[in-house]
């Protein structure tokens, strides 16, 4: 748990004092991340930095794991969190286990704990110990390269981690990569982290909580899927942008929207019968066919029903789209506009039917929070304490 | 005092004896500049041969001068310019071709890509590229090895004055044979002073000759 | 052109002169001359030898640590201007250097060891100076951010990573110093420019070159010397010739 309390930075520059970071408040629970997230110069890296003092703050205090750091050494403080850099800061002239191991050194472990360490923390990122371990920094690339820096932050097994634009400097095809590799890892490991970003994707796709910073003021503190559903003001309206709604598919699971409710046919039902039940649910175009084992086989055309005489498994077409539960939202958008359907069945994990998604089901659910705001201006938000 | 005396006294000399110095130096780094260059250029067609001009240049410079000097006495002395100013001018001549082959090497070949594919893209010939674009861009790096020359053989010609070659290292030798501080001091500051001030002249001019648009990346290098 | 055989016929060039050097060193009774001087260029090679390693030494023990102190970040208001002066320092004629220190300080070993010092001082603390001012500063913040103190972060951090510019600094510094021995000689030091200067007084060939040719290779000799060390001291990830 990381808690900041008023944390305050004043930088004396020539043109006055200048307040990177108002009176911050703010807490991330344990085994959750945080991302600070804004335009450049809001205040978000000062507030990071402040945490392992590499800023030394004007005022406010900083507590892990509800103790006051205050006090603390500032060696002793960095050296239990975790910290990892845009510039990554390999040492270029030590091995690739000697930057891995350098933490757990400092703290004094003994040789054969802090080299199975190494071995370990290069499973986790999943590189050959063997092939990389006595290498040095300069032979990697960008991508492994900060993968490696991730392992020396984790290496003395800190219960907070701070990331100054971690993924930043690396390609968008390898850092979405390193990114599901991360939250996997954090999903083992559950600690609790501070993450600085630029990037508004990258913070809904990374952060449990999300902190919008301005001009070294909190502005917004709240989940990914609160922070696109309600942004507070103008400001972070406009910074999360225009498509914010559509930023949102990524966060909604298709299983939170399915309906049970879905007619089916089977093979052997007449034409006739499939029709009925078109009409008897008011379908508009077409009804699922499923096997005996309720897996989906194919669809019925309406008018392939209603004009011709025969049995279903005579005059099916193949099912143009299923999505899985676990699927969000985006898929099934995407996989609804390339087969210009208006719903699509959802299987579970065996493969059986257990319900249908629809546009319209998809487009209220994201409506509703809107609809809510604006009938409510004055809601309160509830993770924001001033 | 004494020593302001002694300057003013022998103004006429100092003079002289630096001019003899400067112009010594200036007409060896000349004639270094005009033979560095022209291989600085030539050898970044091939890596090989630059690597290894570069290294023989390096080996000659490593040589203290004193010990050129003795090795070159003998052998010039065949055609008999065993001493004077022959051995010192061909010494400043020797110690100026790394110093000029390497700025010119490394700046040439570090003029940025993309320029020299612009110039391509064009329709410049080869040596239009080198012409207008690589040597106008390269010219402050060659200018600062030219301004390394320089000061490096204001001290070599110092020394070169046991040779017979004249110059203001005459007032030092002078000064320590003849147990003279004054001769020995006033050269010594002499010498110094010319080094430092060449130094900033130098300095002052390579600015002078970077193309407006490029002198603050120049200053960055 | 073929460019590929210019080291070969340089190779050739190379064997040829030797061969006509010896045919006319042997035919003029040179080679026993150079014997002749034999004991005194061993003598006055250890004399060489012993004045820059106790100038060197001296320098690197004295240059180092003020590199180092000038390099913190306290002292960056002194230390650009101290550079300056540095700079200006270097650029001042060795032999202007020795007959300073001799004016100041006599003749003999001392102020020859002095004005060797000082030769030598210059180019290792402005090379250890701007080597370790040259550290990525993002190194410096990984540093801090992991908990190193500012003495590990020196030694474990900084050093290894500027080492390659100090030993730079130190090899042309020493090469430096080894090549201005020879003038010590004129301030009463002694050392290979005894041979070197009596043998132009006199006119002397042989002496000459009995003092020219080993100082020309005990300053090749020097150099490649701080190369190999610099090769094997400095870590490999950091050494741009184990690259």
């Amino acid at each position: 748990m990381i808690r900041l309390d008023n944390l305050t930075k004043v930088f004396d520059t020539q043109k006055g004092a200048v307040v990177a970071a108002d009176h911050i408040n703010m807490e991330v629970p344990e085994g959750e991340i945080c991302i600070l997230l804004g335009p450049s110069g809001c205040g978000k890296t000062t507030t990071l930095k402040m945490i392992n003092r590499i800023v030394k703050p004007t005022a406010g205090k900083v507590f892990i794991n509800g103790d006051d750091t205050t006090g603390l050494d500032t060696q002793t403080l960095r050296r239990n969190i975790g910290y990892v850099i845009q510039q990554i800061g390999l040492f270029p002239n030590m091995t690739i286990e000697e930057n891995i191991t350098i933490v757990p050194k400092l703290l004094g472990w003994d040789k054969a704990k802090y080299k199975a360490r190494a071995r370990e923390m290069m499973a986790m990122i999943a590189l050959e110990p063997d092939a990389f371990l006595k290498r040095f920094p300069s032979e990697l690339s960008g991508g492994q390269q900060q993968r490696i820096g991730v392992a020396r932050a984790l290496a003395a097994d800190p219960p907070v981690m701070l990331m100054d634009e971690p993924f930043g400097a690396i390609d968008p095809i390898n850092r979405a990569v390193i990114q599901d590799e991360f939250l996997k890892m954090q999903q083992e490991l559950n600690k609790t982290i501070m993450f600085v970003s630029h990037d508004i994707d990258e913070a809904i796709k990374m952060g449990d909580r999300v902190a919008v910073f301005r001009e070294g003021k909190l502005v917004q503190y709240s989940t990914p899927d609160d922070l696109l559903a309600a942004p507070k003001n103008a400001f972070v309206e406009s910074f999360l942008g225009e498509d914010r709604a559509l930023k949102r598919l990524n966060l909604v699971k298709v299983r939170e929207i399915v309906t049970d409710e879905i007619a089916t046919v089977v093979p052997s039902d007449t034409l006739e019968t499939a029709m009925a039940k078109i009409d008897d649910y008011g379908y508009q175009n077409a009804i699922l066919m499923v096997n005996e084992r309720k897996q989906p086989v194919g669809i019925i055309n309406r008018s392939v029903a209603r004009t011709t005489k025969g049995y279903c498994r005579d005059h099916f077409q193949a099912v143009p789209a299923v999505v899985d539960l676990d699927d969000d939202l985006r898929k099934a958008a995407s996989l609804m506009f390339a087969h210009d359907q208006t719903w699509l069945p959802c299987v579970n994990d065996e493969g059986t039917v257990c319900g249908q998604i629809t546009q319209r089901a998809m487009t209220s659910h994201l409506g509703a929070r809107y609809r809510a705001r604006q009938g409510d201006d004055r809601k309160p938000s509830a993770a924001i304490k001033e | 005092m004494e020593l302001f005396h002694f300057a003013l006294d022998n103004a006429g000399l100092l003079l002289s004896r630096t001019i003899e110095h400067i112009a010594l130096v200036g007409v060896a780094v000349g004639i270094a500049a005009l033979t560095g260059v022209p291989i600085g250029i030539a050898i970044t067609k091939n890596e090989r041969v630059a690597q290894s001009v570069l290294y023989l240049a390096s080996i000659i410079v490593t040589i203290p001068s004193i010990a050129l000097f003795g090795i070159m006495i003998p052998v010039l002395s065949l055609i008999g310019h065993g001493i004077g100013y022959v051995p010192a001018v061909i010494a400043v001549l020797l110690y100026s071709q790394l110093p000029i082959i390497r700025n010119t090497y490394t700046a040439i070949n570090n003029v940025n890509p993309a320029l020299r594919e612009a110039a391509r893209g064009i329709g410049m010939s080869p040596n239009q590229r080198l012409r207008l674009v690589e040597i106008p861009l390269a010219v402050p790096v060659i200018m600062a090895g030219v301004r390394t020359a320089v000061v490096l053989n204001i001290g070599v010609m110092a020394i070169a004055a046991y040779i017979g070659a004249g110059g203001l290292g005459t007032f030092i030798s002078r000064g320590i044979s003849q147990s003279d501080p004054r001769q020995l001091i006033v050269g010594a500051i002499a010498v110094s002073l010319l080094a430092i001030i060449v130094d900033y002249s130098l300095l002052y001019l390579q600015k002078r000759l970077t193309p407006k648009g490029m002198s603050r990346e120049a200053a960055a290098s | 052109m073929p460019i590929r055989s210019i080291k070969g016929a340089l190779k050739v060039l190379v064997l040829v002169a030797i061969f006509f050097a010896g045919v006319w060193s042997q035919s003029s009774g040179i080679i026993d001359e150079f014997v002749w001087y034999l004991p005194d260029v061993k003598y006055l090679m250890v004399q060489h030898i012993w004045l820059t390693v106790m100038s060197g030494s001296l320098a690197i023990l004295v240059a180092i640590p003020l590199g180092i102190v000038l390099s913190r970040p306290k002292m960056a208001n002194v230390a650009e201007s101290l550079m300056q002066v540095l700079n200006v320092g270097t650029t001042i004629p060795t032999l202007a250097v020795l007959a300073l220190s001799m004016s100041f300080l006599g003749i003999g070993t001392v102020p020859a060891v002095f004005g060797l010092f000082v030769a030598t001082l210059l180019p290792i603390t402005r090379n250890t100076y701007t080597g370790l001012k040259g550290v990525n500063p993002a190194l410096m913040e990984a540093a801090a951010g992991i908990g190193m103190s500012p003495m590990q972060r020196l030694f474990k951090v900084e050093l290894p990573n500027a080492l390659y510019v100090i030993f730079a600094g130190m090899r042309t510094a020493l090469t430096i110093n080894v090549g201005t021995v020879p003038l010590a000689f004129l301030i009463g030091a002694g050392g290979l420019g005894e041979l070197i200067f009596t043998g132009i007084d006199l006119y002397d060939p042989v002496m000459m070159l009995s003092g020219a040719i080993p100082t020309a290779l005990l300053a090749i000799v020097v150099d490649a010397l701080i190369a190999l060390v610099a090769f094997l001291l400095v870590p490999r990830g950091v050494n741009p010739s184990r690259a």
